[in-house]
C-alpha cells in the first residue's frame, strides 16, 4: 500500500515538474518570431530590400508581386521594407524604454523598500506625482520642446515606466527584508550594499525581469499609439504605429495597409509575453510561489 | 574564574506597541565564560529570542535597549555600526530557528558559503570553495562538492540546518547563538543537529547559547541553564544541579509538561494552565503567580528577586521555592 502510494506520488510529482519545465512548440514559435524580427531589423540595411521611403506614384497600393512581396502603400512605398525598417524603430524604443524603467525604478524601489523611513516617503511621493501627471501631455511637451526623435521618445516612455517598476521592486523588497535570511546575513556582518546586491537583488530581479518583458510588450503598443497620433518619429521614417495611422485612410480599399503592421505588432507583443513567461518559469529556482 | 566572554548586565528590551510599551526582556543578568554552553529555556513569547537579538544588536529599529551587554570586554551598544559589522561573523554568529527561511532561496549553497568566507577572511574564490566543501563535510553533509551547486529548496530541512550551521561556523566565531535550532526539524534529526553543535563547539572551543523551549534539549548539553518567564530569568543554575533539584514551580511545571515515553497510553499531560501575562501590563507581583498552584498574597503583591539563598550557585526568583 505504502509502496503504491509512493509510486503514484512520484509519478504526479514528476509530471508536474515536467509540465513546468517543458518548452512547448508555442515557445519555439514565439522565440523564432523574435529572432526573425530582431535579425531582420538589424540586417535591414544589408537585405536586398527596396528603400522604405522611395515614392512610386504609379504603384500606389499595388497588390503583392515578385518585386514587392507585400505590395505598396498609399504612396507607392514597399510595405515589407517599411515593416522591417519600422521594426527597427519599434524594437529600439520597445527594448530601451523599459531598460530605463527597470534600472532607475528598480534602484529607487529597492532603496525605498530596504531603508524605509524618510527616503521611502520621498521616493513613493515622487512616484505618485509622476503617476498623476498625464502621460500624453508629458509626451507632447517633451516632443514639442526637444523635437521628435528616437532618443526623446524612448526617454519619455522610459520615464513614464519608472513608477511601475519602482512599485514592483519596493513591494518585493519590503516583504523580503522581513525574512530571516536578511537578518541572517546581517548577523554574519554583511554591509548594506552586500545585502542589497547579493541577498536582495537576485530575489528582486526575477519578478522585475518578468515585468520587464511585459514592459517591452506594453511599450511597443504605447509607441504605436504615439506614432499613430503623430507624436512618434517624423513622417518619412516608418514605424508600425505610423503605418497603421496612414493605412487608416484606405481601410475600405486596401485594408492590409493597416492590418499588416497591426498584425506584426500583435505577433511581436504576444511573442515577448510567451517568451517572458516561459523563461521565468524555467529560471526560477524557487519551487512555486515565494 | 576566567574572564567572561559575554556578560549581560540588567538588560531590558522595550518594544513600542499600539497598546503601550511591551517589556520583552526585563532586567536580565547572565554571564558566559569562553567555551561554555548556556541554555535559555522558556515558552513562546518569554523573551528568549529578543534577548539573543539584543546580544547581536539586531533588535527591531524601534526597540529600546537598557542595561549593558559586554562581549569580550566591549560594550555592544557603544560600538559603531562598522565595528559591530566586523564583530558579527568572526566573533559572534547565529543559527536561526527555521532553515527554510534563513537561507537565501535564489542563491546556491556554495555562493552563500563562499561569499561569507571571501567577505570576512579575504579568501580567493578557489580556496573559499575548497574551504566551503570542507565545512559542509564537517557538518556531516555527504558529497559536499555537489551540494555546493544546489539551491536551498533542493535540500531537506535537516540538511539546510546543517548548511546554516556550516555558514555560522565558517568564520570560527567565539560565541554561537543557536536560536531554537531544532524546533523546525524532525525529531530524529534534532539529536543529530544537537550532537553536531556540541561536537563543533568542543572542537573549536567556542561558547554557545542554546535557546529552546524544550528542557529535554538543554539537559546534558549545557553547562548552565537559565529559565525565562515573561521577560525575566526566574531560575538559573548549573545544569546538573537544576535537574537534580528544581526550586522554581515554573521550571518543574515545564518539565512535567514534557511527554514521557514510559508513560502509559492516554496519560493526560499536566499542561500549565492559563497563558503568560500580557507583557504590556506588568503584574506587581510574581509574573507566574496567576498560574502557580503555590501562589499566595505575597506572590501576587511583591516581585521576588533572583537570589541564591544557600550560596550553592543556584539562583531562583520565588517566594516559596520547592524543597
Amino acid at each position: 500500500m505504502a509502496a503504491l502510494e509512493a509510486g503514484i506520488d512520484s509519478i504526479e510529482v514528476a509530471s508536474v515538474a515536467r509540465r513546468r519545465r517543458r518548452i512547448g512548440p508555442l515557445f519555439v514559435v514565439a522565440a523564432a518570431w523574435i529572432v526573425l524580427i530582431v535579425s531582420a531589423a538589424i540586417l535591414a540595411g544589408v537585405l536586398p530590400l527596396p528603400s522604405p521611403t522611395d515614392i512610386d506614384m504609379l504603384g500606389k497600393r499595388a497588390p503583392p508581386s515578385a518585386e514587392h512581396w507585400l505590395g505598396n502603400d498609399g504612396l507607392g512605398r514597399d510595405v515589407l521594407s517599411r515593416l522591417i525598417y519600422g521594426a527597427r524603430f519599434s524594437l529600439t524604443v520597445g527594448l530601451l524604454a523599459p531598460v530605463i524603467g527597470v534600472v532607475i525604478g528598480g534602484f529607487l524601489g529597492m532603496m525605498a523598500g530596504y531603508f524605509r523611513g524618510r527616503l521611502e516617503t520621498f521616493i513613493v511621493g515622487g512616484m505618485d506625482v509622476l503617476l498623476a501627471f498625464p502621460p500624453l501631455v508629458l509626451a507632447l511637451a517633451v516632443t514639442a520642446y526637444l523635437g521628435q526623435s528616437v532618443a526623446n521618445l524612448t526617454l519619455v516612455i522610459g520615464v513614464l515606466g519608472i513608477p511601475a517598476f519602482t512599485r514592483v521592486a519596493r513591494a518585493v523588497t519590503l516583504s523580503l527584508s522581513e525574512r530571516e535570511f536578511v537578518t541572517a546575513a546581517r548577523a554574519l556582518g554583511a554591509t548594506h550594499s552586500r545585502i542589497l546586491l547579493r541577498e536582495l537583488l537576485p530575489n528582486v530581479a526575477l519578478p522585475l525581469l518578468a515585468f520587464f518583458l511585459l514592459g517591452v510588450a506594453v511599450t511597443i503598443v504605447v509607441e504605436g499609439a504615439l506614432s499613430f497620433l503623430g507624436l512618434g518619429v517624423p513622417p518619412p521614417t516608418p514605424s508600425w504605429g505610423s503605418m497603421i495611422g496612414e493605412g487608416r485612410e484606405s481601410l475600405d480599399i486596401a485594408p492590409q495597409l493597416a492590418f499588416l503592421p497591426a498584425g506584426f505588432m500583435f505577433a511581436t507583443v504576444l511573442a515577448f509575453n510567451i517568451v517572458g513567461d516561459t523563461l521565468r518559469a524555467l529560471t526560477d529556482p524557487r519551487p512555486g510561489a515565494l | 574564574m576566567t574572564e567572561p566572554l559575554l556578560s549581560i548586565e540588567g538588560v531590558s528590551v522595550d518594544l513600542p506597541t499600539a497598546r503601550g510599551p511591551l517589556k520583552a526582556v526585563d532586567k536580565v543578568d547572565l554571564v558566559l565564560a569562553p567555551g561554555r554552553t548556556l541554555g535559555i529555556v522558556g515558552e513562546s513569547g518569554c523573551g528568549k529570542t529578543m534577548l539573543s537579538r539584543a546580544v547581536l544588536q539586531l533588535l527591531p529599529k524601534r526597540a529600546k535597549l537598557g542595561g549593558r551587554i559586554l562581549f569580550a570586554g566591549r560594550d555592544m551598544a557603544r560600538l559603531s555600526p562598522e565595528e559591530l559589522r566586523r564583530l558579527r561573523g568572526p566573533e559572534l554568529a547565529v543559527v536561526f530557528q527555521d532553515p527554510m527561511t534563513s537561507l537565501n532561496p535564489v542563491l546556491t549553497i556554495g555562493t552563500q558559503i563562499v561569499e561569507t568566507l571571501q567577505a570576512h577572511l579575504g579568501m580567493d574564490g578557489t580556496v573559499a570553495a575548497r574551504r566551503g566543501a570542507e565545512l559542509l563535510a564537517a557538518v556531516g553533509i555527504p558529497s559536499p562538492e555537489q551540494r555546493l551547486r544546489q539551491y536551498p529548496h533542493q535540500l531537506s530541512g535537516g540538511m539546510r540546518q546543517r548548511v546554516a550551521i556550516a555558514i555560522a561556523l565558517s568564520c570560527e566565531p567565539k560565541l554561537l547563538i543557536a536560536d531554537e535550532p531544532t524546533t523546525a526539524l524532525d525529531v530524529t534529526i534534532q539529536a543529530q543537529i544537537l550532537d553536531l553543535l556540541a561536537r563543533e563547539q568542543k572542537r573549536r572551543h567556542m561558547a554557545m547559547i542554546l535557546i529552546t523551549h524544550d528542557l529535554g534539549v538543554v539537559a546534558g548539553r549545557t553547562d548552565e541553564v537559565a529559565v525565562m518567564y515573561a521577560g525575566r530569568v526566574v531560575e538559573r543554575a548549573p545544569t546538573g544541579q537544576l535537574f537534580a533539584r528544581m526550586r522554581m514551580p515554573y521550571t518543574q511545571a515545564l518539565l512535567a509538561a514534557l511527554p514521557r515515553l514510559d508513560a502509559p497510553p492516554h496519560t493526560v499531560l499536566p499542561a500549565i494552565g492559563g497563558r503568560p501575562p500580557d507583557p504590556t501590563r506588568p503584574l506587581p507581583g510574581c509574573s507566574f503567580a496567576p498560574r502557580c498552584r503555590y501562589a499566595d498574597l505575597t506572590c501576587r503583591n511583591d516581585k521576588p528577586l533572583l537570589r541564591d539563598p544557600e550560596g550553592a550557585g543556584a539562583l531562583h526568583a520565588c517566594w516559596h521555592p520547592l524543597p
